[in-house]
This record gives C-alpha cells, structure tokens and sequence, in this order.
C-alpha cells in the first residue's frame, strides 16, 4: 500500500512540476512578447541573429532537405511501384516536402544547432554575472537578449523553410530523372499539379511557430540556468530537447488546424 | 549644524531563500562622499545585500532608500534612471565577452543613449587610459586579457558613465597581492575623482582598509559593527576581532557540512 502511494506521490510531484515549468515559460514568453513593441529597440543585435540563425544555418538545412527531398522520391518509387503508382511519386515528394519534412528537418536541425546555442550563450552569461551586469547598465535584459532571438527566429525559419522546400523538390527531381528515369518535364508538370497554396503556406506557419518555439526554449533554459558549467550544460540539452518535443507536438496541432476535414 | 543625511539608508531589510534566513532584519547607513566597505565571512548574507540594494533580488522585507527615495517601491523606468547613477564593479568582472573592450567600457553610455557609437569609441579610450590601459586594448576582446586587465575593464566601464554611488563586489578576488593593491588604489584615485561614494563587500581584510574610510561587520544576516576604518583591529567587539584577525577560535562558528 506504502509502495503504491509513495509512486502516486511520485506521479503527483512529476506532474505539479510538469504544470509549474509550463506556466513559467508561457509567463516567460508572455514577458518577452510584451517587449517586442515597446522601445528601445536593438536592430544591429536583430540583424546579428537573423544572420547567426538563418544564414549560418544555410548549409546544414540545405544539405538535410536536398537529402530528404532524394530518399523519399526513391522510397516513394519502389513502393509505389507494387501497385503500379510510381507516376504519384512527383507529387508525393512535393507535398511531402512543403507540409512536412520541410519544416519539420529544418526545425529539428535548428532546434540542435541554434537552440543549444542560445541556452549555451545566455546560460554562461548568467553563471557569470553579466545578465546581472546588463541590469546595473540600465539594460532590460530580456529586451536585450531575449527579443532579438525570438524575432530573428521567427523570422528567418520561414525563410529557411523555403529554401529547404525548393531543394528538397530540387532533390527528388534529380533522383526522379537521373535514377528512375522519369522525363524532366513530366516530373515538373506533376510537381505543380497538385500543389496548393495551403501546402505552402502551412509549411512556412509551422516554421515560424517552430522557430519561436526554438528561440524561446534557448532563451529560458539559458536565462534560468544555475550552477556553473554543469548548470549550462543542463540548460542546453532541456533546451534541444524541450525544443524537439514541442516542434513535433505543434507540427501535429497546426497539421490538424490546416488539414482535419 | 545638521547631520547630512546617508546616501544609503536600510531599515528592515529581510530575505530568506526557503528555511535559510540570510538578512535577518538589516539596518544600515552609509554615508555619502565616502569609501564604506563591508565585510564578513562567506554566507554571511553580504552578497545578498549588496544584490538587494542593486535590485537584482527582491527582498522579503524593508526599505532601500538611495538619496532619501526607497528603491524597492519604484517601477522599472524610475529604477533604470537609479541604476543611471550607480556604477557596479563585479567580483568576476562580468564582462560581455560577445563585444569589444571598448564596447563594454561604453557600454552603459550607449545604452542610456548618452552618447552615439562614433563618439563612443574615443570616450572609452579615454577611460581606459584612466585605469592605466592603452588604447590597443580597445579592439581586443574580454577572453584575450589577464584577470588584472580584465578588472581595470571592468572598473572603466563602473565609472564610464561618471557614477556618484559604485559598488565593488570583492574587487581584489582573484588577483594577486601587488596586483590587489593596484587594483584598490584604483578604486580610491578614481572614486575620489568622481567624488563618488564606494560601497565595496569584502572579505580581504587588507583591501578594505585600502579603499575603505568606514567598516560595517555583517553577521547572519545582521550588522554587528561598523566604525572607522582606523578602529577595525581595535573595535572592542569579539566577532569583528576574531574574523579581522582570522582566528579559528571565538564567537564565530562555521558551518562545515560532510
């Protein structure tokens, strides 16, 4: 009986943590988007993130997307052709690519290359005083730190996400006409078929959601670290991981607001 | 003639962290236009004072006034235009490490839009050449200097912005004897130029007679003591004499946990 209480008990604390960690980052967040319309306003740091999150990020989402966009049209081709439907293998790349892998890849990538980076950075910054520093210098560090990552990374995973779309297409139609043979311009014509607007559009929401949600579990795993090098190394695996998990629940949550019949 | 009133007064102030109480109640005084340092042992609550008087903790209880005006009742902006005049030395220096020597010396020049980036540069090699550093060091980052360098830095950007109240968390943490001392008379030449009043923690009994006029002994969380610097090896009180003169034995007993 002890036992069973003593694992209830345990349940109950992991849950009232799980609540308390929630609220805190929506209180977080809540914070920093009341700053993001109130001067001052940092554009040379704005500027700084959006090259160290989007442009820095070029190659590894890149790289990801045109691999992607090449296994799935060979995926798509050996299996579809079991029954004799490898003619959808164009438009199931495209929509692959623009609902999905696109903006799920690139977030994921970002998620590890940014998100630990930012938790890293303002996590060192803390443990070492200088957000304190920040405060003395009349500096709010929230406005300082904090706003200039969420915009930038709202912003520039949509961007990202595009090039990740194009290339990814870009991937498949070079498995698709040099290694299954398809004609370059029937693999074009069934690309634009079937692709709407809403596929796009869809994509590029999820990605800004994403990056949001990646800027701002860096920021408050790092702002919120303790205890030295032990206490940033903590707060930049929750950070990736945190980011990780929200990504893939959002994805399915915008998917249903988009797509559910 | 009428006694002129303390640029720090503190009455009441309280914070405990759960069980833990680290100010028990503090009342303090400090007057203006002079050197005032605090000392006492490690967790005896004076880091927590001094972030309290800084803002970056909220207190439990009690009033912080700075110049007869209670900081803690103030919103954010009234705080910041505080914060304006203060000027903070901290114990690892805390220098941004993402930006340029100069850009953290000007750092809460730009910030308080005293001054635009292209004056900022000129006016920050001007103040390390205050603290004895050439303007090469200007253009070099944080992690390419000594400690010591690191610490005149950092006591640039504490005055940059020509502070009547700074404060100096351990100044001399970390730094060798003749480095300390250099380091202090510092402190001293540059608060008097400013005409500043230092408020300075310490636990090195040898730095807070250099950059001190006047001691205060905190004790859990209490002032036990405060007088002259001149009186602190003569102060009649058991705590201030065992931990000044860093005897084992007496009235203080440390908290050694296994």
């Amino acid at each position: 009986m002890n036992a069973l209480l003593d694992l209830l008990a345990a349940i109950g604390r992991s849950a009232l943590g799980l609540v308390a960690a929630a609220g805190s980052v929506a209180v977080f967040a809540a914070v920093a988007l009341s700053h993001v319309v109130r001067p001052p306003f940092y554009p040379r740091l704005l500027a700084r993130q959006m090259m160290e999150i989007g442009y820095f990020s070029l190659p590894v989402v890149a790289l990801t997307a045109i691999f992607s966009g090449m296994v799935l049209a060979l995926q798509s081709y050996t299996g579809f052709a079991r029954f004799s439907a490898e003619g959808a293998v164009a438009t199931v790349v495209v929509l692959s690519i623009t609902r999905e892998l696109g903006p799920v890849l690139a977030g994921l990538m970002v998620a590890g290359r940014i998100g630990a980076a930012i938790a890293a950075e303002l996590g060192t910054m803390r443990v070492t005083d200088q957000i304190d520093a920040l405060t003395t210098l009349s500096t709010n560090p929230i406005k300082y730190l904090v706003v200039p990552r969420l915009v930038a990374a709202t912003i520039v995973l949509p961007l990202l996400v595009i090039v990740a779309d194009i290339l990814g297409v870009l991937g498949g139609f070079i498995v698709g006409v040099a290694k299954l043979e398809f004609n370059p311009a029937t693999y074009m014509q069934r690309t634009w078929e079937f692709l709407e607007v809403q596929d796009v559009v869809s994509g590029l929401v999820k990605a800004a959601v994403f990056g949001f949600i990646i800027a701002l579990m860096g920021c408050y795993q790092g702002y919120h670290s303790r205890g030295g090098a032990q206490g940033v190394g903590a707060a930049t695996t929750n950070a990736v991981v945190s980011a990780s998990i929200l990504i893939l629940t959002f994805n399915y949550v915008i998917t249903e607001l988009f797509f559910a019949r | 003639m009428t006694e002129a009133p303390p640029k720090i007064r503190i009455r009441g102030l309280s914070k405990a962290f759960g069980a833990k109480i680290v100010l028990d109640s503090l009342d303090l005084d400090v007057p203006g236009g002079r050197g005032f340092v605090v000392i006492g042992g490690s967790g005896s609550g004076k880091s927590v004072l001094l972030k309290c008087i800084l803002g970056l903790i909220e207190p439990d209880a009690g009033t912080i006034e700075i110049d007869g005006r209670n900081v803690l009742s103030m919103n954010r902006s009234q705080r910041e235009a505080v914060n304006g005049r203060i000027g903070m030395l901290f114990q690892q220096g805390a220098l941004f490490d993402s930006l340029p020597v100069w850009e953290n010396v000007a750092f809460g020049l730009l910030a308080r839009k005293m001054m635009r980036r292209a004056e900022a540069k000129p006016r920050a090699i001007e103040i390390l050449a205050q603290v004895g550093l050439g303007p090469d060091v200007a253009d070099l980052y944080p992690s390419e200097l000594s400690g010591g360098m690191q610490k005149r830095v950092a006591l640039a950007r504490a005055i940059a912005a020509r502070p009547d109240l700074i404060f100096f968390d351990e100044p001399t943490t970390g730094l060798d004897p003749i480095m300390g001392a250099i380091i202090d008379a510092l402190i001293v030449e540059q608060v008097e130029r400013l005409g500043a009043t230092a408020f300075s923690i310490t636990h090195d009994m040898a730095s807070a007679q250099r950059i001190g006029n006047e001691i205060a002994m905190i004790h859990k969380g209490k002032i036990i003591w405060q007088g002259p610097a001149e009186r602190i090896y003569d102060s009649g009180n058991p705590y201030v004499d065992q931990f000044v003169r860093g005897m084992s034995e007496g009235p203080i007993t440390m908290e050694v946990r296994g």
